[in-house]
């Protein structure tokens, strides 16, 4: 790099967050500029398109006060990156990577293209360690795994930030390096202060805080920064995974607000819109971000994440939540209903899943009938709601005897198993209360779980001793594999 | 011949599209490298002197002015012995040689070889010095994995007669054979990957392809060359269903397309199907597969290239006599690619953005499968079965990837999201899905399974149908509100729907159900009915029959081995019937 920038006067445009310059092919695809405005303030400008005639660039700080006139544009480096260091942890930076809490800029090992570059999936290491959230409706049927990406789909106005900020203060990982903790980056786009604090105000108050590193972007910070918010937090992510063999958790609020910024430069482009006015590209975009998680061969670290999609109006099927869904490995689905029946967390199992729970499951993970018995719960919950459906048209009377048992089921299993307020659960506490549970059912109609299962676990005195009878099982040789 | 290995000049770059000005012969479809890093793409529009290019790998960083180097050749793949095992990335590249060379992350501008150059293959000859050689006829065979014999075929174009034979221990690109005219042939070939490669004719398809999964081997069952589309949602199981076919069909080779899929998807096959035995000959199932990767955070203009490098090779076993299976998850992606791609080069776009194009590139594509009689001489018989899954947004099939595949395949296993959310698994609607090919198939299962095959699967589907009618009427008047034989129907419905469409892709008794069981549990499931519902008419309660110990053995009809189901279902109908008429006052 030379140490002298040379200057150029050539804007001849300025629509939405773009700016065209002209003559400036010199400046590679993807480069970032200075923009030198009159009064000394230099704000951050990205090439998306570069041609003989002209550039198009990105202002991320926003355009206005630009001109034709009015700006001086220089080359800064080929492509963004953001500064690294394992001082990093304990800091507040924004939404690009600059200290944002006072305190001066870290002195960096290594400077890295935010982009990253795609991993070899032979690289890849299968996830099969288990993260222990803390939830029931997490842990026992929609369990997350080291290197997943598991996203929260909520709606406006649900408790996501109390669901997250608990998993930020309570997830155990359990296995191999069980003593380090997780390292834990949040990376804010577009959300408020207000919902800032909410998602961490309870990991800042704990020792965790000396792990947690935060880039933010708020609602009122530059739109166009919250495309490059994620990667900077992505960039770190692997820098203290895979460089320092560490185990991150990467929290990533809002991917609405985000996916609004992409929408806002593709527009300002004049692209073809696709779905709602959203870009065709809205998929492999997201791609880039969601399929950072992982863990690598030879690194000791992980990268797991936990996206929130707030889905507008509810909308399961609205682009941002249907191409979310379509690259991470599951989704929990926040619930209204149950929010308010006043349960906590308000996770609805139905159509939350967790793609990578068969790997991080079972014997020496969390217990051999965890697969089994979760289908089980699953099956007579899914019963439960379609008759509750049914009493709505044709009232109770007309029901069976064993239906009426499973709308009861259907009932304490919302209360008792989803909902747990403020308390924590470990995993052998949730699966003993799923075996309580199921006492409602005689033990022949339970037939998603092997026989040999059924008669370990199933309790005929009550819930007593299951830990007991699950060190004699595990001693068995597994029916099934992972 | 002009050579068409001309330089140009970058003129824009638009993310994964490049214009370049002043190459002079280049042609639409050929490969050229661009800029210093040395990125390969593909010629996609040529306007007199500018040419547009789709690169298969990042752009970022690439300057106005840059270099643009021809090859003269469209995109090609390399096809001879070494394939099998290997996982490539959407251009025909070893992930695993990228890895050593790179490390875990994928640098850009790298290149390696498809096939090993340095290992030695013992070559063993089919023809004699003097042989007449035709297109596609054999000219030895390795083993290129034990057991599993590469045919090495004569390139489609070439004729001639043989001048000498090599046999022993060579490379791929040793020459092993010598013609006449002087020309050489080796174990290895390459063939441009847009083009099919040539057969002698097309054959109607009368055989199977089973895929050991009990709702589509008895209710939409294809045929060996035939063409079928699995739309779903997320999370309605379309992965899990390819990789179980991939793991089940009874095809002799397995080609698997991850195409702009999760990575996590392509580690679970790499660690999982080693360990796993095929089917047909036990061994390890590796042995049969290619494995095609591109991940959807791996560069798009590659997408499109990776399903074609999937058919190409998939393609070239067939013309060795083999049954290949072609597992495209998911297309979708690649159209979503085509649509980004024509985005940029601001084509006018056709419905939802796409491009207009849309429908004749799935058409084209599809179309490259099927039973054929192979090049060259004897009767050789091959099958390209394609299996796609297409990703619909919102799980909406009125959208143009599911339209255009439904137009031109041959079966449509749809995946609904109800089903799905209740954990039936595979979560195929066996209302809304449909086969073409049944009716074809029927001959076969008389011959090969049982005359009564056909009539059991009749009468399933009725109870099928029946039961989705009784569904309705229960939403309105209640359980309650039927009569007894009605009730009968339900439940044999939910035991149809439970004991029989359910399959657990993770339990390694059922992830595979040969067709003896599927019939013997298809029969046990109608003597279950005929059973029931004789007693209900004599007034038997359905709660009564329903409280019967046996019931509970129907439903673990499934975890029975399929050498003791014979067994199994014999005490079964005999228990029950014993049971049921103890009921009968």
């Amino acid at each position: 790099m030379s140490l002298v920038t040379t200057y150029y006067r050539n804007v001849t445009c300025v629509t939405g967050p773009l700016v065209f310059l002209e003559g400036a092919e010199q400046f590679g695809f993807g480069a970032m500029l200075d923009l030198v405005l009159p009064g000394g303030e230099v704000r951050t400008g990205q090439v998306l398109e570069a041609s003989r005639e002209l550039a198009l660039v990105q202002v991320l700080e926003g355009t206005s006060q630009i001109g034709p006139a009015a700006a001086q544009v220089g080359f800064r480096e080929a492509a963004a990156t953001v500064k690294l260091s394992p001082y990093l942890m304990g800091r507040v930076l924004d939404g690009s990577g600059r200290p944002r809490d006072g305190r001066p800029s870290v002195v960096y090992e290594e400077r890295r293209n935010i982009n990253g570059a795609p991993l070899n999936p032979v690289a890849r290491l299968q996830p099969r360690l288990f993260i222990e959230t803390g939830l029931s409706a997490i842990d026992g049927f929609n369990t997350l795994v080291r290197g997943q990406k598991l996203p929260i789909f909520s709606g406006p106005g649900l408790p996501v930030h109390e669901i997250v900020s608990s998993i930020l203060e309570r997830a155990r990982v359990v296995g191999d390096n069980e003593e380090q903790g997780l390292v834990v980056i949040f990376a804010a786009m577009g959300i408020t202060h207000r919902e800032a604090t909410a998602y961490l105000d309870r990991i800042r108050g704990s020792e965790a805080s000396q792990r947690l590193i935060t880039f933010l972007n708020l609602a009122d910070d530059p739109v166009i920064e919250r495309l490059v918010t994620p990667r900077c937090a992505l960039t770190a992510a692997e820098y203290f995974a895979f460089t320092h063999g560490m185990h991150v958790l990467v929290v990533l609020a809002d991917m609405t607000n985000y996916c609004e910024a992409l929408r806002e430069v593709s527009g300002a482009r004049e692209e073809i819109p696709g779905r709602r006015g959203y870009p065709g590209m809205m998929y492999t975009d997201l791609a880039s971000i969601y399929e950072r998680a992982g863990s690598v061969k030879g690194s000791e670290g992980s990268i797991t994440q936990i996206p929130v999609v707030t889905m507008p109006d509810d909308d399961i099927t609205h682009p941002i939540v249907d191409l979310t869904g379509y690259i991470t490995e599951g989704q929990v689905v926040l619930s209204r209903a149950l929010h308010h029946k006043g349960l906590f967390p308000p996770v609805d199992v139905l159509p939350s899943l967790s793609r990578l729970m068969n790997n991080g499951i079972g014997i020496g993970r969390t217990r051999e009938d965890h697969r089994e018995l979760a289908n089980q719960l699953y099956a007579c919950y899914a019963n439960g709601i379609d008759i509750r459906r049914l009493v709505s048209i044709v009232g109770e009377d007309a029901l069976t005897e064993s239906d009426r048992r499973y709308l009861v089921f259907a009932d304490r299993f919302e209360r008792e198993m989803i909902h747990q307020g403020d308390q924590r659960r470990t995993i052998h506490q949730t699966l003993d209360k799923g075996w309580e549970l199921l006492q409602m059912f005689p033990a022949s109609e339970l037939t998603r779980i092997r026989r040999v299962l059924v008669e370990h676990y199933y309790p005929e005195t009550g819930p007593a001793n299951s830990d007991e009878r699950a060190g004699q099982c595990m001693n068995q040789e597994p029916k099934t594999g992972s | 011949m002009i050579s068409r290995n001309d330089q140009g000049r970058i003129f824009k770059i638009a993310g994964p599209a490049v214009v370049v000005e002043g190459m002079e012969t280049v042609q639409l479809g050929d490969i050229v490298f661009v800029g210093d890093a040395h990125l390969m793409a593909e010629v996609i529009r040529v306007e007199r002197s500018r040419a547009v290019l789709q690169v298969f790998e990042d752009t970022t960083g690439l300057r106005v002015g840059e270099p643009v180097t021809g090859t003269g050749a469209p995109l090609s793949v390399e096809l001879g012995p070494g394939l099998l095992g290997q996982i490539y990335d959407g251009v025909q590249r070893p992930l695993e040689s990228l890895l050593a060379m790179q490390g875990a992350f994928l640098a850009r501008g790298a290149s390696a070889p498809a096939v090993s150059v340095d290992r030695q293959w013992d070559f063993v000859p089919r023809v004699r010095v003097g042989d007449q050689l035709m297109p596609g006829a054999i000219i030895g065979e390795v083993e290129e994995r034990p057991g599993r014999m590469h045919r090495v075929l004569v390139p489609p174009a070439v004729t001639g007669r043989v001048d000498h034979v090599d046999a022993g221990r060579h490379t791929v690109h040793d020459p092993v054979v010598r013609l006449s005219d002087g020309r050489s042939l080796a174990m290895s070939q390459r063939w441009p990957v847009k083009v099919g490669r040539p057969f002698q004719e097309k054959l109607d398809p009368t055989e199977p392809f089973l895929t050991g999964q009990r709702v589509l081997d008895a209710l939409l069952p294809i045929c060996r060359g035939g063409t079928a589309i699995i739309p779903g949602g997320f999370g309605t199981g379309k992965t899990v269903l390819e990789q179980t076919l991939a793991k089940c069909a009874n095809a002799e080779i397995i080609v698997y397309v991850g195409c702009g899929e999760r990575g996590n998807e392509m580690t679970d096959v790499l660690s999982e199907f080693p360990k796993l035995d095929d089917p047909v000959t036990g061994r390890p199932l590796m042995e049969r597969t290619i494995l095609i990767a591109n991940t959807s955070n791996m560069p798009v203009a590659a997408r499109e290239a990776s399903v074609y490098v999937g058919l190409t090779m998939a393609e070239y076993y067939r013309d060795m006599g083999y049954h290949v299976a072609l597992l495209a998850d998911s297309t979708s992606r690649w159209a979503e690619a085509l649509r980004e791609i024509s985005s940029r080069l601001e084509e006018m776009p056709g419905e939802e953005g796409y491009p207009t194009y849309l429908a004749s590139r799935l058409a084209g594509f599809y179309e490259r499968s099927g039973r054929v009689r192979c090049l060259g001489d004897g009767d050789r018989i091959g099958s390209v079965t394609i299996v796609g899954a297409v990703s619909p947004p919102g799980g909406d099939y009125s959208e143009p990837v599911t339209q255009c595949s439904q137009r031109t395949t041959g079966a449509f296993w749809a995946l609904d999201a109800s089903l799905a959310y209740r954990r039936h698994f595979p979560a195929i609607s066996w209302s809304r899905s449909y086969s073409l090919y049944a009716r074809r198939l029927e001959p076969w299962y008389a011959e090969h399974l049982s005359r009564d095959w056909q009539d059991s699967v009749h009468a399933v589907r009725e109870l099928l149908q029946r039961d989705a009618e009784l569904q309705e009427v229960v939403q309105l008047v209640g359980p309650e509100g039927l009569q007894n034989h009605e009730r009968v129907i339900l439940e044999t419905g939910r035991a149809i729907r439970e004991d029989f469409l359910q399959q657990n892709a993770t339990s390694p008794t059922d992830m595979h159900c040969v067709l003896a069981k599927q019939h013997a549990m298809l029969r046990t499931l109608l003597f279950f009915h005929r059973v029931s519902s004789e007693a209900a008419r004599k007034g038997v309660g359905v709660e009564k029959i329903l409280a019967l110990p046996q019931r509970e053995l129907l439903s673990r009809m499934k975890e029975v081995p399929a050498a003791e189901i014979e067994a199994y279902v014999e005490r079964f109908q005999r228990e029950f019937e014993e049971a049921v008429r103890q009921l009968v006052p």
